[in-house]
């Protein structure tokens, strides 16, 4: 019965895999990712990796997926059919063109050292079924077996963890931010101290160069504002 | 005081001349320092005196006194120590040096008045003095060649003195690579003479040799090392002295200022080899063909440039192959043995071709800068101070008694003559020269001081000296300015200024007079003096013949007195005759005014290979080997090598995730090969 | 089955995501590709861990989750600006780091 389950979820799961790859729309592949999670957390019940399987769903599945959901609808970007890409139409360069089939070139030659390593030479020990199993409220892969790893052994790696989520959270307002939104014109009428000794960018290179903007703009909110459009006119350049 | 002492103030005042108004050059005003450098030069020849009459004071066989200030590198296999030697030829050298040179400084502070380099040829005459009483102060062979590099430099500084006259700077190179040519003689030549005396003291150098047990270089006559390096020696007399075939720089070094040329290249610095052969007199009696050598280039070189100075038209060019050619003869007595006489004729040289230089240079003031003998005529009336100097001059250097130039040229002459044997050719030879001498000194007289007046002499009997409009190089005539590196503005006559007036009349009675102390039979001034020096010489006491001193004296004089009839008929009784000659002997005149053609000897033999190696090396190798090969291959493998690895940083994001995973693959493919 | 077996599948869900993470040219793409290496790690590691029968593996595994959350929000934030920023959302196009 097992093996006939780890067959399924294990075809889903290469199926999905499959499919992130090859699918032309990214919307596509990121419903086939979902599918190859699920079917991942299939294996992972297999492995009576409980609370782990249910992590996977609820928020590898649920959550960054849904994410990802939500920033292809917005950005969205133009798929390739596979005959395109491995022609390399569109692509810049030679490396753009033959990086395709050398990559897969060397991904295969990747899978094949792993295989090798795995079914070569006598790595018996993985040939076994694993360890022995004893069911109970705290048995192997339960969530109490897990939390209490977490708050014993693994505490140190669990405070890690949760400051580098907030490190990524702090990160993500910072790196999507629109510039000049609201409450940035109080600050660009604020005078500082040093304005009044001597105008705003003096002695810098940008005075040398001839490239501030006129005095009466004064304060860096404003010139902020002034370089937003510059990218943005030189982004439309390099589209 | 001691007598090394005064020998050390003989050389600490015109250092600290040379200092002074060097570092002062922007304080000093007007003539202030021309005063300054003539005091200096005024009080080491006060130290000089003292030095003489310290020195005198030593019974004579102490007369040799070194004096060491400290120890340069003392040590196995080689003593170099500052120390200076005061005997009675290094007397008797500074005393003469650095009484000419007062006189000369004198004559300049009116010379060079308002031209705008006025503090800076001070302090360059300064260091010349200093550097000439270093070489024959100098105990030993160290700062002998550091004496002798210096004055080069300085003649170098002094030629090229208004240096934006490029006439002036190719000369100044021209002297100071020939000048280094002779520098390598000396150089060489010591080495040869300390590889077997193992020391460089000159005392202890002359000890060795003259050791009767142990000589330094063995007991044969000509030993091979000691002729190379007395022969490498008088390559370094040579090129100072102006000597064939180093001679060429001497006429272009007119081009500095005429003090410079009456200093240097009149009266010392070419008079250093005459010091050079004196003072190695041990080491040069012991190689007699290195005599032989000498005598037989010092009579070439006064028969040749008596004959050049025969057909020159530039006036400080008569005087410089006049120099050349009185240079020879001193060059060939000392070579002969005649060491006092060649001395004297050295001092009495001295005081009347200064005098003729600062003759002259009063009537190129007359002329506002203008050299050329056919431009001048007539300047009899307008300048009679100056017309007087030049004839005593001129007699002296005819060797008309009762001037000094009769009694020391003909002393030589009469030493050669007793050496019997080949030197009769030198004998006959050296009166020739008088007879040339006497030739072109009048010669020079005469078409200057008489005939027609010129225009610039007319102006000056009215009291009103010549200025041209433009200043012009008298040589090429060239347009120049007033500015710094050009002569200056004022054009100075002797009848007109003191200092000038002054030098050339005390210079005038040297010339006239010197030659009372050693006169042939009756005094032997010279004779006594140096004789310490000389004391180990076989050939300094002469015997000497009567009956030829009597006909060299009367032969001497005849030829002098037949040499100036000869010019005055030539060129002031029958005007033309000068030009029917020149028509009739066409190509002797030819050989003479291309100067025996040794600068296009030397053009040919040296200076285009080298040039033409020098574009060898510059187009072909460097351009080829060095630039393109080792330079440009360096940087080119450089380029390559980082274009290459520069190839790796696509800007492909992809591209680096790849090679992460190569990479990856790599690493397992190794732990699976170790497995 | 076997603990090899899951290391298998392990080995070719990492090796699908080595190609989809070099050929792919949509960033976001790219970062889906990368979870799915990361997943396949996150098997690998809880097979070991019923392997050896102690929870070490689950915990890394959990750990990785986390990671892979943070990396996705910074990633796509990253794509959100650039989109903000008018710039072509193409790995060929953003090349300005070369040379």
């Amino acid at each position: 019965m097992s093996s006939v389950l780890f067959f399924i979820a294990a075809i889903g799961v290469i199926s999905g895999a499959v499919g992130v790859v090859v699918l032309r729309n990214p919307f596509f592949s990121v419903l086939a990712l979902v599918a190859h999670l699920l079917s991942l957390a299939v294996l992972f019940l297999l492995l009576r990796a409980e609370f782990v399987a249910a992590v996977q769903v609820v928020v590898y599945a649920g959550a960054v997926m849904v994410l990802y959901v939500f920033v292809v609808a917005y950005v969205g970007g133009e798929g390739e059919t596979l005959g395109e890409r491995l022609r390399g139409v569109g692509a810049h360069g030679p490396v753009g063109s033959g990086l395709r089939l050398g990559g897969a070139i060397v991904a295969g030659a990747l899978l094949v050292e792993l295989l090798i390593a795995l079914l070569g030479t006598g790595l018996e020990a993985v040939n076994g079924y694993g360890a022995g199993y004893a069911p109970g409220p705290h048995a192997y892969g339960t969530p109490a077996y897990i939390g209490k790893l977490l708050l014993t052994r693994f505490l140190l790696v669990f405070e890690l963890a949760s400051f580098l989520l907030l490190i990524a959270a702090v990160g993500g307002v910072v790196l999507a931010r629109r510039r000049g939104g609201l409450g940035e014109d109080d600050e660009a009428d604020a005078l500082a101290p040093l304005d009044l000794a001597r105008p705003w960018g003096t002695g810098t290179i940008a005075e040398g160069a001839g490239m501030l903007p006129p005095a009466d703009q004064g304060s860096p909110g404003r010139a902020d504002r002034a370089g937003e459009s510059r990218v943005e006119t030189g982004a439309g350049r390099h589209s | 005081m001691s007598t090394t002492t005064y020998g050390w103030l003989v050389l600490a005042f015109p250092l600290a001349g040379t200092l002074v108004t060097a570092l002062g050059f922007r304080t000093w005003r007007g003539r202030a320092a021309g005063w300054i450098a003539t005091g200096a030069i005024f009080l080491a020849f006060l130290a000089a005196l003292g030095a003489l009459i310290s020195l005198q004071g030593h019974s004579p066989q102490h007369r040799e006194l070194v004096s060491s200030l400290w120890n340069y590198a003392v040590t196995v296999g080689i003593d170099a120590r500052m120390s200076i030697l005061v005997d009675p030829l290094s007397v008797y050298m500074i005393l003469v040096v650095t009484g000419i040179s007062t006189l000369i400084h004198l004559y300049s502070v009116s010379y060079m008045d308002k031209d705008r380099g006025f503090v800076r040829f001070f302090s360059y005459l300064n260091f010349f003095v200093f550097s000439m009483l270093l070489l024959v102060l100098a105990s030993n062979f160290l700062l002998l060649i550091v004496g002798w590099a210096f004055v080069g430099a300085a003649s170098y500084l002094l030629i090229s003195f208004w240096y934006r006259r490029k006439t002036a700077t190719q000369a100044g190179i021209k002297a100071f690579v020939i000048n280094v040519v002779g520098d390598v003689g000396l150089v060489l030549g010591t080495y040869f003479i300390f590889k077997h005396t193992h020391t460089l003291e000159f005392l202890k150098t002359f000890h060795a040799v003259e050791s009767h047990t142990h000589p330094a270089f063995g007991f044969a006559g000509d030993n091979g090392d000691l002729v190379a390096g007395c022969v490498l020696l008088l390559v370094g007399a040579f090129a100072k002295s102006a000597q064939i075939p180093l001679h060429t720089w001497l006429p272009d070094a007119m081009e500095g200022p005429t003090p410079v040329s009456a200093l240097i290249h009149a009266a010392t610095m070419v008079t250093a080899g005459v010091y050079l052969i004196a003072r190695m007199h041990p080491l040069f009696e012991r190689a007699p063909a290195a005599q032989d050598v000498g005598a037989v280039i010092g009579a070439l070189t006064l028969l040749i440039a008596g004959t050049i100075a025969l057909v020159q038209t530039d006036i400080k060019r008569v005087i410089a192959y006049s120099t050349m050619s009185q240079i020879g003869y001193m060059i060939m007595g000392v070579s002969v043995g005649a060491y006092a006489a060649g001395l004297f004729h050295l001092m009495t040289h001295a005081f009347f071709k200064a005098l003729l230089f600062m003759a002259a240079g009063s009537i190129i003031g007359a002329m506002a800068g203008e050299q050329s003998l056919e431009k001048m005529g007539g300047f009899r009336k307008a300048l009679p101070f100056t017309y007087a100097c030049f004839i005593i001059g001129g007699l002296a250097l005819s060797g008309i008694p009762p001037f000094s130039g009769f009694f020391s040229k003909d002393e030589i002459l009469l030493v050669t003559g007793e050496r019997g044997g080949w030197h009769w050719a030198l004998y006959a030879a050296g009166y020739v020269g008088a007879f040339l001498t006497a030739i072109y000194t009048f010669r020079m007289i005469f078409r200057a001081f008489h005939g027609e007046p010129v225009p610039e002499a007319r102006e000056l009997k009215q009291g009103h000296m010549h200025h041209a409009e433009t200043p012009r190089n008298p040589a090429n005539g060239e347009e120049e300015d007033l500015d710094v590196g050009f002569p200056g503005p004022t054009h100075a006559i002797a009848e007109r200024a003191l200092p000038m007036k002054l030098a050339m009349a005390l210079l005038a009675l040297g010339a006239t007079g010197v030659g009372l102390v050693q006169i042939p039979k009756v005094d032997f001034v010279i004779d006594d003096f140096l004789r310490p020096t000389f004391a180990t010489s076989p050939l300094y006491e002469p015997h000497t013949k009567t009956g030829l001193l009597w006909f060299g004296l009367a032969l001497g004089t005849v030829l002098g007195l037949a040499g100036i009839a000869i010019a005055y008929r030539v060129w002031v009784a029958r005007p033309g005759t000068a030009a029917a000659i020149q028509a009739r002997m066409g190509a002797v005149y030819e050989l003479l005014v291309h100067k025996w053609y040794f600068d296009e000897l030397i053009a040919t033999l040296v200076v285009r290979p080298a040039a033409a190696a020098g574009a060898f090396a510059r187009d072909t190798f460097e351009r080829v080997f060095v630039d393109e090969t080792l330079i440009g291959g360096t940087t080119g493998i450089v380029r390559a090598g980082s274009a290459t690895v520069r190839a790796a940083q696509s800007g492909f994001v992809r591209y680096y995730a790849a090679l992460l995973i190569l990479g990856v693959t790599g690493v397992g493919f190794y732990f699976l090969l170790q497995s | 089955m076997s603990i090899a077996w899951y290391l298998a599948v392990s080995a070719i869900v990492f090796s699908l995501g080595a190609v989809g993470v070099m050929t792919r040219r949509n960033p976001l793409v790219v970062l889906l590709c990368l979870e799915l290496m990361l997943n396949g790690g996150n098997l690998a590691l809880i097979a070991f861990s019923r392997m050896w029968g102690n929870g070490d593996g689950q915990i890394l595994a959990i750990v990785v989750m986390t990671v892979a959350a943070c990396e996705v929000c910074i990633g796509l934030g990253m794509i959100v600006a650039l989109y903000r920023r008018h710039l072509p959302i193409d790995t060929d196009e953003l090349r300005e780091l070369q040379g």
